[in-house]
């Protein structure tokens, strides 16, 4: 746990604590840390294994499991792309691949500069304005290829500023 | 504080009085209420409602008219919506520019804002009021009672609409005659298989000891989005759902597993929870007939397979969310090895209309098999995409046609999708089937969660197929390995076909694996993988064979098998084409069109990604795919 600095370790150990009625408390605690930090690295799942019994291997094959715990840090915005049905029979395909194009990686990856990640989504249930792009957590409607350059320029210029 | 049965009758009253004094304006206000559902919200519904009150305050006029939010009105392709009472007038699509007109010409004037009203695609009409449009006609709201018609932030406005009058009688008339009414009603699980709820309930029913009631709101079904609505539109109804059924098994405590992808959702339920307890609906000695449960609220963490219950279970335990071996039944050995009841967020919303109303009156909605309504997804190439409650026994031509407006830009419906990726495609024959749980199972699809997504001339069937197990092999959890490879190399088999490089024999294999991950796999998820292949298979089979044999899609969808050209006469050589193509495909040809002065342009083949931008970009349909 060298990696962890004190300010970090006090914040894990209190999200540990704020479980300790819970019978089965994993998941609560590590969408917390995954929602502090953004991800879940080997050393805090050591130092989540210490403080709540739970052997490492467990803990880390729930965060492999589940598509929303991440062991590497995601960019500062993270763009998710629906592919749920309504979104994909409505042309999302072209927009993912849009977005994979003009900032160079494929889904699941984050841009070297660490301002993007890219997600494919499985339905956002935001069928009515598909296809649907949720920009770290605020869905946008009807997007269309055309749109993606547009998006991507504002944020690298929101991110300048 | 609500303490007795007396109490919540009170309240009821006075909360109904001001509900319909909002509704008809007794109260000499005018009410105006904005969508908060989630496809509004992300057109910016928010906003816009706290500029208008803004707006109000600014003219004096807030104490005159008041601004509120309401759940999902569900025809989220119009959003988002606005309506004014008492005159119950509907505005769609409504932006931030158009506020200064509807408080300066409808609030203040008291004329209709001809505009924003609603236009009937076929006799160009405008609608002024909802229940006029025939999107809304056939509609019965029972799981979505409440929603867009009152706040779901408000306990107050939830309680005048009704909420726990149903759990009020079930506690009178006690544990047996709750289960008896449910079992009576002919209610059916609304997220998939359609067991009845009665009989699962009666299974969980006997013995003492810790039991627990779980709401499963793990919709992973790409294309549903019912249970998020419901969630976002009533929290309390779902709520008070849940309670019935720990009352009627005789569980203390009850656990919602939502999808974290939905935080709408999340945070209204956490808000009425909030609200219920410290109304006392919610704790110890509810309405002081000594039944004691507590909610609890679990989120799920991005894994469609913890939609199977007891995946859904495992993933409460803090485990992988990997499917048991059953039996045990959850009902027998469910949570922490306790018997444990599963009911889907729509059954649990129906649950308080049931016992309110009586199941008789439940019973008068649907077929003998299925009764009651079913809320659907109306999704994909379809005019009005929405959500749209309906009895049982609809006919997929009314919900496609009268209540869907038909399909967009005079295209052609080929199939709908109902039951997602466990379920089959539908079509033209089948228009006039009457959709309930046995009708669609014996079609060969399945009602599933209530999603339907309608396809058109330019969706191929293949590709369909392929996108769907592309989903699931992603999502097989890995235990059982009928499901964890058989879906890998169906999908090896899909991708080469939509290559251009499958075999006749191909679709022999495809039927292989599809039965042997049918018959061996331990969870629904595996066993139904291969339905969408197999109904496209039965439906679509010369499109199959179009792609081996002629190698082509005819729907021009699989990149591999298809071109775009640019048609050198049509082409006035304006060279847009030329300035979006991202990879540089685009040349000047020597060439220049009759009438023309520009030299027109042609598509390097070797080049071309197909990304189809020149395409959208052609202002003179030059160009085509082929």
């Amino acid at each position: 746990m060298a990696h962890l600095n004190d300010a970090a370790k006090a914040k894990i150990t209190e999200i540990c604590e704020r479980y300790t009625d819970e019978k089965t408390p994993l998941m609560m605690i590590l969408s917390d840390i995954q929602r502090e930090y953004g991800y879940i690295p080997l050393e805090v799942q050591e130092l989540v294994s210490e403080k709540t019994g739970i052997p490492v291997a467990e803990i880390y094959g729930v965060v492999t499991f589940y598509s929303f715990f991440s062991l590497k840090p995601k960019g500062k915005y993270i763009i998710g792309c629906c592919l749920g049905t309504a979104c994909y029979v409505k042309g999302a395909q072209a927009i993912i691949d849009r977005f994979s194009e003009l900032l160079s990686i494929r889904p699941g990856e984050t841009t070297e500069d660490g301002l993007f990640t890219l997600d494919a989504l499985r339905c956002l249930g935001a069928c009515g304005i598909a296809p649907a792009v949720s920009i770290n957590g605020k869905v946008h409607p009807k997007v269309t290829p055309d749109q993606v350059q547009e998006i991507i320029k504002k944020l690298r210029e929101e991110a300048a500023n | 504080m609500i303490r007795s049965f007396e109490e919540l009758e009170s309240m009821k009253c006075s909360c109904t009085d001001a509900l319909n004094a909002k509704y008809d304006g007794s109260d000499g206000k005018r009410h105006v209420v904005f969508c908060g559902g989630t496809g509004c919200l992300s057109s910016d519904s928010a906003a816009i409602r706290e500029a208008f009150s803004a707006k109000l305050r600014e003219k004096g006029l807030d104490d005159k008219v008041t601004v509120n939010q309401v759940g999902c009105f569900g025809f989220c392709s119009q959003g988002p919506f606005c309506k004014i009472f008492p005159e119950d007038t509907l505005y769609r699509m409504v932006k931030m520019e158009d506020i200064d007109e509807i408080i300066e010409k409808d609030i203040i004037g008291h004329e209709v804002v001809e505009r924003l009203l609603y236009v009937d695609p076929e006799t160009h009409q405008k609608v002024s009021r909802q229940d006029d449009i025939n999107f809304y006609k056939k509609q019965v709201r029972v799981a979505l009672h409440g929603c867009g018609a009152i706040d779901p932030e408000n306990l107050n406005e939830a309680i005048g609409a009704g909420a726990f009058q149903g759990l009020a009688r079930a506690i009178k008339i006690g544990r047996e005659a709750t289960i008896k009414e449910v079992l009576d009603s002919g209610l059916r699980g609304r997220g998939g298989a359609g067991f009845p709820t009665g009989r699962k309930w009666a299974f969980a029913a006997p013995g003492d000891g810790d039991k627990y009631i779980v709401c499963n709101g793990d919709e992973g079904d790409p294309g549903a989005f019912m249970d998020r609505s419901i969630l976002e539109g009533n929290p309390v109804a779902v709520i008070e759902g849940m309670a019935i059924a720990a009352y009627a098994i005789g569980a203390e405590n009850g656990y919602f597993y939502v999808r974290a992808e939905y935080p709408i959702a999340v945070n209204r339920l956490k808000i009425a929870i909030a609200q219920l307890e410290e109304a006392g609906l919610l704790g110890d000695n509810i309405l002081g007939s000594g039944f004691n449960f507590r909610a609890h609220l679990r989120l799920g963490a991005g894994a469609f397979v913890c939609g199977e219950e007891t995946a859904l279970l495992n993933s409460i335990e803090g485990k992988r969310g990997m499917p048991r071996p059953r039996p045990p039944f959850p009902a027998v050995k469910g949570l922490w090895g306790r018997p444990t009841c599963v009911n889907n967020v729509e059954t649990l919303a129906t649950v308080p209309y049931i016992l309110r109303e009586g199941q008789e009156k439940f019973r008068t909605f649907g077929t003998e098999g299925s009764k009651g309504t079913k809320v659907f997804a109306l999704g994909g190439k379809i005019n009005n995409v929405g959500l749209v409650e309906v009895p049982m026994g609809t006919t997929l031509r009314e919900l496609i046609y009268d209540i869907g407006g038909g399909i967009p830009g005079g295209k052609k419906f080929k199939a709908i999708q109902t039951g997602g990726p466990s379920g089959g495609c539908l079509t033209e024959k089948d228009l006039d089937t009457e959709i309930d749980f046995d009708t669609l199972k014996a079609r060969g699809s399945m009602m599933g969660s209530g999603g339907a997504i309608v396809m058109d001339e330019d969706n191929c069937m293949v590709d369909v197929a392929k996108f769907y197990m592309e989903f699931i092999c992603d999502e097989s959890c890995g235990k059982c390995s009928p499901c964890r490879i058989g879906t890998k190399r169906m999908l090896e088999i899909l991708t080469k076909i939509t290559e251009g490089n499958g075999e006749m024999e191909d679709l022999d294999k495809l039927e292989e694996i599809a039965s042997i991950c049918q018959s061996n796999s331990l969870c629904a998820l595996g066993q139904t993988a291969a339905n969408p292949i197999l109904s496209t298979l039965r439906q679509f089979r010369d499109e199959y064979i179009a792609h081996i044999v002629d190698k082509k899609c005819p729907a021009h969808v699989c990149k591999s098998l298809m071109h775009y050209n640019i048609n050198k006469d049509k082409c006035i050589g304006c060279g847009l084409c030329e300035r979006n193509c991202p990879v540089g495909a685009i040349y000047k040809t020597g060439y220049v069109a009759h009438g023309h002065k520009l030299p027109s342009r042609a598509i390097n083949t070797d080049i071309c990604i197909k990304c189809g931008l020149c395409m959208s970009n052609c202002k003179f349909g030059a160009i085509t795919k082929d």
